[in-house]
């Protein structure tokens, strides 16, 4: 297996009048050809925006400012805008979180497709047409050439999401970023959604990169999960090796305070104290140090991302900790 | 036998509405219909469903945010639906709500100490001289500092603010929260810090709860019983522990097994409920959830099933289930 994206040492700042505060510091991510990564963590982490700087979607104010991103063989952040929108679509499909949104409200979503089409793949508009009905049928949209003469508002919120599926896979991409696509919905939808893009993923041969805050959901999609706390990571290893041996505090903290259907109920979930650090608050040294019952002297300086000795190869952590207590 | 708190029968909420440019087409979306369940002093009794199932709506419905179409609250021995605002205030104070979003209820002009003083001098609960006293236990009941009541609401992270909006109302003394996806919109490692405080003010003041949730996992460990609602029914409600062990409505097992488990290992396919909730508009007749189903059979098109105590303590509403362990017919 070759790695299909490799993020180095990435940085992104915010513009603010008194300075530029720091939101994602110095992550290291990268992913195999056909591999699915679940990126984990909680709001303001930088997940969203890690994957926004690879495409240049990054909003005003906030820039990547170190670090690189190699995708198949070439450096995304160095790319020009030119370029850039010739790797959005074909090469790096995204799903977003709020089809609503994204959607264009007074386009029937048959023609947002098509315009993807010819713009992705100079296909003439009669046949980007019979393309776009098969990308609604292929995402299970029954009657696609029907609802493809639709307007978002006229379709479900379950509907809207596979519409948005279907135009992230329009081009056809390698890898597709699907930026919390299920986090809208109920349920049981979401399970549809679920099933629909693993499958699809399958078919297409695809990378995904799942971004979520729900380990619950991650856990049946992922390959492998990287850990994200105020903008850097803190573990990164297979899904099993995770959910089996979490190693870093943080993680270990997320796992016992997620309640679950199975096990023993009980009333009161271990938690958590504290809150995480807003961009420009950041303690020096190891994010996390303030919530962590193990910090120590050593948490002073910043923890870098090492193996964990008697697991898996993969398995990296960054806490020096935990790290010394194995060894 | 525990006491009552609010005996509710046939609550009902329809929403007339107007359609069309002109607005000559009278709609009605149903968004509750028919429920009816005992709310237990001391307990917390969730309601679990999808949008647009009318677990909120019974919130609102309970203590009149909206006014109910139809049916009965009866809190202390008086009926309390649809009560106008000028009777329905001395039990304000003891039925309060907590919402999902407290950015968009707390006043962003007031101090957190303002806000909170509100409803304490409204309820005449303490003076102008015991309030700066009251106000620090409200606080710390919390787990917020006195410091606190001189910030604003935007200088509060999420669970800062959901703490404030807990001790909001907790300032009137109330005996009665609805929790309205209280905790819906916090970060997971938050979530299990206002879990933990709920339980910990029900413990101190003997606090009964409605919680309204979406989230499944979380219902299970916090609630005593837990009621599952479908398109503005009550499909399923029994004690926790019966419910998750053992569901009877196949609502409810749809529903549980649509929930991911955290465990790489769990079967990955699992029993996918189709299609999507019917309109409120127009909703299915006889069993609402017969159109998704896969016991559906002729009666269910037809006719509403009646709500029953099939177990001691469990009641469903499904015509094919008739106990414990029994079905009408054969699960296909």
């Amino acid at each position: 297996m070759t790695a299909l994206l490799e993020i180095k040492g990435l940085t992104i700042d915010i513009a603010r009048d008194n300075g530029p505060a720091r939101v994602v510091d110095g992550i290291d991510l990268s992913l195999d050809e056909g591999e699915s990564l679940g990126i984990v963590g909680e709001s303001g982490c930088g997940k969203s925006l890690t994957m926004l700087s690879l495409v240049g979607l990054l909003p005003n104010r906030i820039k990547a400012t170190g670090g690189k991103a190699m995708f198949a063989g070439r450096d995304l952040l160095k790319m020009s805008s030119r370029d850039l929108r010739k790797v959005r679509g074909s090469e790096i499909g995204f799903i977003f979180q709020d089809p609503m949104t994204s959607l264009n409200p007074v386009m029937r979503v048959g023609d947002q497709i098509v315009e993807a089409l010819v713009y992705q793949k100079n296909m003439a508009k009669p046949a980007a047409m019979a393309r776009a009905v098969e990308l609604l049928d292929l995402v299970g949209i029954p009657a696609p050439a029907e609802r493809a003469r639709a307007f978002p508002h006229e379709l479900s919120g379950g509907m809207r999401q596979r519409v948005m599926i279907a135009m992230g896979l329009a081009g056809h991409p390698r890898l597709l970023i699907a930026d919390e696509p299920t986090t809208a919905l109920d349920v049981t939808i979401q399970a549809q959604i679920v099933d629909l893009v693993r499958e699809l993923k399958d078919k297409l041969k695809m990378s995904v990169v799942w971004i979520t805050h729900d380990l619950a959901l991650i856990a049946g999609l992922a390959d492998r999960i990287a850990v994200l706390y105020a903008g850097t990571v803190v573990e990164d290893a297979p899904v099993s090796v995770i959910f089996d041996r979490p190693t870093h505090p943080y993680t270990r903290g997320l796992l016992a305070s997620l309640p679950t259907l199975a096990g023993a109920a009980m009333a009161r979930l271990p938690s958590i104290g504290g809150t995480p650090p807003e961009p420009g608050r950041r303690p020096p040294g190891c994010p996390f140090a303030p919530r962590c019952a193990q910090a120590t002297a050593v948490c002073q300086t910043v923890p870098r991302l090492a193996p964990v000795p008697g697991s898996d190869p993969r398995h990296r952590v960054a806490c020096p900790v935990v790290l010394q207590e194995l060894t | 036998m525990t006491q009552t708190l609010l005996s509710i029968k046939g609550l009902s909420k329809r929403f007339d509405l107007r359609a069309g440019a002109f607005g000559q087409t009278a709609i009605t979306v149903h968004a509750l219909d028919d429920f009816t369940a005992d709310i237990r002093a001391g307990e917390t009794l969730s309601l679990v469903g999808e949008s647009g199932c009318g677990k909120s709506t019974t919130g609102f419905c309970l203590l009149n945010l909206h006014r109910p179409s139809g049916g009965s609250v009866i809190y202390d021995g008086q009926d309390i639906a649809g009560l106008d605002e000028d009777a329905m205030r001395p039990f304000r104070r003891d039925l309060q709500i907590v919402f999902q979003d407290p950015y968009s209820t707390l006043n962003p002009r007031m101090t957190i100490g303002e806000a909170l003083s509100e409803p304490i001098l409204f309820h005449k609960l303490a003076t102008k001289a015991e309030l700066p006293a009251r106000l620090a236990q409200l606080l710390a009941d919390v787990g917020l500092t006195p410091a606190f009541a001189r910030r604003y609401p935007h200088e509060l992270s999420g669970g800062q603010r959901q703490r404030v909006a807990i001790a909001r109302a907790l300032a009137c003394q109330p005996r009665f929260i609805v929790c309205d996806e209280a905790i819906s919109a916090l970060d997971v490692s938050v979530q299990a810090q206002i879990l933990n405080l709920l339980l910990d003010l029900q413990d101190k003041y003997g606090l009964t709860y409605l919680f309204i949730a979406h989230d499944l996992a979380v219902v299970r460990h916090i609630s005593d019983r837990v009621g599952v609602m479908y398109l503005g029914r009550l499909a399923e409600l029994a004690p926790a522990r019966d419910l998750f062990a053992r569901p009877l409505h196949p609502y409810t097992r749809a529903l549980l097994s649509a929930v991911p488990e955290p465990d790489p290992r769990a079967a990955r396919s699992r029993q996918r409920l189709e299609g999507e909730v019917p309109s409120p508009l127009n909703p299915p007749q006889g069993c609402r959830f017969h159109t998704r189903c896969p016991l559906a059979r002729d009666p269910c098109k037809t006719k509403v099933p009646a709500w029953r105590e099939v177990a001691p303590d469990h009641r469903v509403a499904c015509h094919a289930v008739t106990g414990k362990d029994q079905t009408n017919w054969e699960t296909p």
